[in-house]
């Protein structure tokens, strides 16, 4: 029973932000919103239920495998990709790379004064 | 069984979302024991290794998207509670991110900038099409924010949430090696900057090989950067004149 609690808490918080999504027009998805309206409700609770926690932390264990099916969809486009092909390659890598080298660079250099937390070194070890 | 009678049985099988849905789950645990079987090399993504196994799937058994859908969509669906449920680890670690609330801000702002002027940058000076450079520019955000976007400004929706999966698989590769360039060992820098430039990804791969802060971070700066985008992009690529 608590794993349907959770679930319904997920799906509720989600339908909250679709509904505050299209009363509002804004120009982000209902399920962005949700996660907002659900951190909302966990400050105002002052704690995770059980439940939640183990629905939410099981979905989230397996976030890649949901991103399949939309992914698969990349074969309706095989003719456009193949016109940019190389554009399309070089763009994606240099882009990316880029934008992972200034964030990187932008926040340690933001955070070097802050206190390091000895939980790190720990998460170290096992990267 | 004879011939006519297997016929039959596949014609049934096909229509059905059950044999897709199924075909999915199989794929991405045989990509999964593929991926640790080398080791756990970021060059081969299991999603992407799903992905290449489910098309050549389809094009044997000459399906169609839509029809391969119908039994996807409901591990399709489970997207949109995934999403919320980032709240989780946000919350439990709220004190850190009210600590560091003004960097996150600004090197998610830094992060937003150069994915869109580099995006937009390196394609018009590759020759690509108006088309393809509007639907590349928002391929650091996550796919429902992206596709929105580039609907907006004229892309292609459908095909940008490609070049978002295509940039998340990136990410992850990349991610690693950047790290160690630069030097970079704070896992919650390093999560966050897997969600600003690789958000889902970023976000799956920061929990499951760097740690739970960074998951939590990956999973803010995720947000954060679809929000800010939604926001910040059209006038930045307004400023290449497109």
């Amino acid at each position: 029973m608590p794993l349907i609690a959770g679930m319904s808490v997920l799906l509720g918080c989600q339908f909250l932000g679709e509904i505050l999504v299209h009363g509002f027009q804004l120009p982000v998805p209902g399920p962005v919103v949700g996660m907002v309206v659900l951190l909302v409700g966990l400050m105002i609770n002052g704690r995770v239920p059980t439940g939640l926690r183990t629905s939410g932390e099981g979905l989230l264990r397996h976030l890649t495998l949901l991103f399949v099916p939309a992914g698969v969809g990349i074969m309706v486009h095989f003719d456009l990709i193949k016109a940019d092909f190389w554009p399309i390659v070089v763009t994606l890598v240099v882009s990316t790379a880029l934008t992972l080298a200034v964030t990187a660079k932008v926040m340690s250099w933001l955070t070097r004064s802050l206190p390091r937390d000895p939980r790190d070194d720990w998460q170290e070890e096992r990267s | 069984m004879s011939v006519p009678v297997l016929d039959q049985l596949w014609v049934y099988l096909s229509a059905s979302p059950l044999l897709h849905l199924l075909v999915t789950l199989l794929a991405f645990m045989a990509a999964s024991y593929l991926n640790r079987l080398l080791g756990g090399t970021p060059f081969l993504h299991p999603v992407v290794l799903t992905i290449v196994m489910i098309i050549a799937f389809l094009m044997l058994t000459d399906t169609d998207y839509a029809t391969y859908f119908e039994g996807a969509q409901f591990i399709h669906f489970l997207l949109g509670p995934a999403t919320v449920a980032l709240a989780i680890p946000l919350y439990d670690y709220r004190e850190r991110v009210r600590h560091m609330l003004v960097p996150i801000l600004l090197s998610c702002v830094a992060g937003i900038v150069t994915a869109v002027t580099s995006a937009v940058g390196v394609a018009m000076l590759m020759g690509a099409s108006r088309e393809i450079v509007l639907t590349l520019s928002p391929k650091s955000v996550t796919s429902p924010i992206a596709m929105g976007i580039a609907e907006k400004l004229g892309g292609i929706p459908s095909l940008a949430a490609g070049m978002v999966l295509i940039t998340g698989s990136l990410g992850c590769a990349l991610g690693p090696v950047v790290f160690r360039l630069l030097k970079v060992r704070d896992p919650s820098v390093q999560g966050f900057t897997m969600g600003v430039a690789a958000h889902g990804f970023g976000t799956a791969y920061s929990f499951s090989s760097i740690g739970a802060v960074a998951g939590a971070f990956a999973g803010l700066a995720m947000g954060l950067t679809g929000l800010l985008t939604a926001f910040i992009l059209p006038p930045l690529v307004h400023l290449f004149g497109l």
